[in-house]
């Protein structure tokens, strides 16, 4: 049994490198979930997430001495395991899109085409456990490029710095894959509003 | 925007300062661009609907867009590992 990790900053650096079981297993408990949440929306399967998060931990874990510490630990497990996920999806998807691909979006798809205004609804209203699900399949419409930038930033709320590092683009790509991801969504869920506002 | 994208006397079009909004939004424009923007929005309602379902779109996948892992996917992830003897004691 072991106490429950609290902070990135509390992991015993030297005891994970040497191998550390109770170190690792501690920075499992830290990561799990952030990690889940990453391979469940890149992947939009749960049965996945799980194999896409074994894999990555046994790879961070056979990996643990090579990791420098330029980036911090959590970083390092994001960008594993978002590499991971791709891996996977590329061997059953060849032709997945890299992150590293140009963004392939005609910038006339990002015009603003819904001018429902749904901001101002209490959120008692409008977040119904059908909404919630949307918004949840909205981000699986996400294009590849588009997707990891955004769950990283806006939903794990790593900085635009960390997202870059995680991703290996620049902060710049980051900045305009966000604004693009966040239009796409606005759209989506503008949709969705405005017809449930007309039923 | 595609059907009302006009430019305001001495401003900006719509579609000029769209490329802006999650700057605007997360802090980091620029004085100018933020002045830009609030002025455009003065007397442009379907900008100032963009930037405020933007702004809610952002909020509200950022408390509510996570998913837990589940209790029991994460036993088996630490079993799997071969972690079984560290799970925390909630487990």
């Amino acid at each position: 049994m072991t106490e429950h990790p609290t902070t990135a900053e509390q992991i015993d650096l030297d005891r994970l490198r040497s191998g550390d079981k109770a170190a690792f297993a501690q920075v499992v408990e830290l990561y799990a979930d952030r990690l889940y949440n990453l391979a469940l929306k890149v992947s939009g399967d749960p049965f996945e997430a799980e194999d896409i998060l074994q894999e990555a931990f046994i790879s961070a874990y056979k990996n643990i001495s090579r990791f420098e510490g330029r980036s911090n630990v959590g970083t390092w497990l994001y960008r594993i395991t978002y590499n991971t996920a791709l891996m996977r999806q590329r061997k059953k998807q060849p032709d997945t899109v890299s992150i590293d691909e140009p963004v392939q979006i005609d910038s006339g798809d990002m015009l603003p085409r819904q001018f429902f205004d749904w901001c101002c609804i209490p959120e008692k209203d409008l977040l119904t456990g059908e909404a919630i699900e949307y918004m949840g399949e909205a981000i699986q419409l996400l294009p590849e490029s588009l997707k990891p930038v955004f769950i990283l930033r806006d939903i794990e709320g790593l900085s635009t710095a960390e997202v870059g590092d995680t991703l290996d683009i620049s902060t710049a790509a980051v900045k305009s894959r966000l604004h693009r991801a966040r239009l796409f969504l606005r759209e989506r869920l503008s949709e969705y509003f405005a017809e449930r506002a007309a039923a | 925007m595609d059907k009302h994208t006009h430019h305001h006397e001495g401003g900006s079009s719509c579609h000029e300062l769209l490329e802006g909004l999650s700057l605007y939004l997360d802090g980091d424009a620029e004085e100018s661009l933020c002045r830009e923007i609030e002025y455009h929005m003065k007397d442009c309602e379907n900008c100032r609907v963009v930037v405020n379902t933007l702004a809610k779109t952002v909020e509200l996948y950022h408390e509510h867009g996570k998913t837990q892992m589940p209790q029991e996917a994460k036993q088996r992830l630490f079993i799997a590992l071969d972690l079984g003897d560290y799970m925390s004691s909630s487990e």
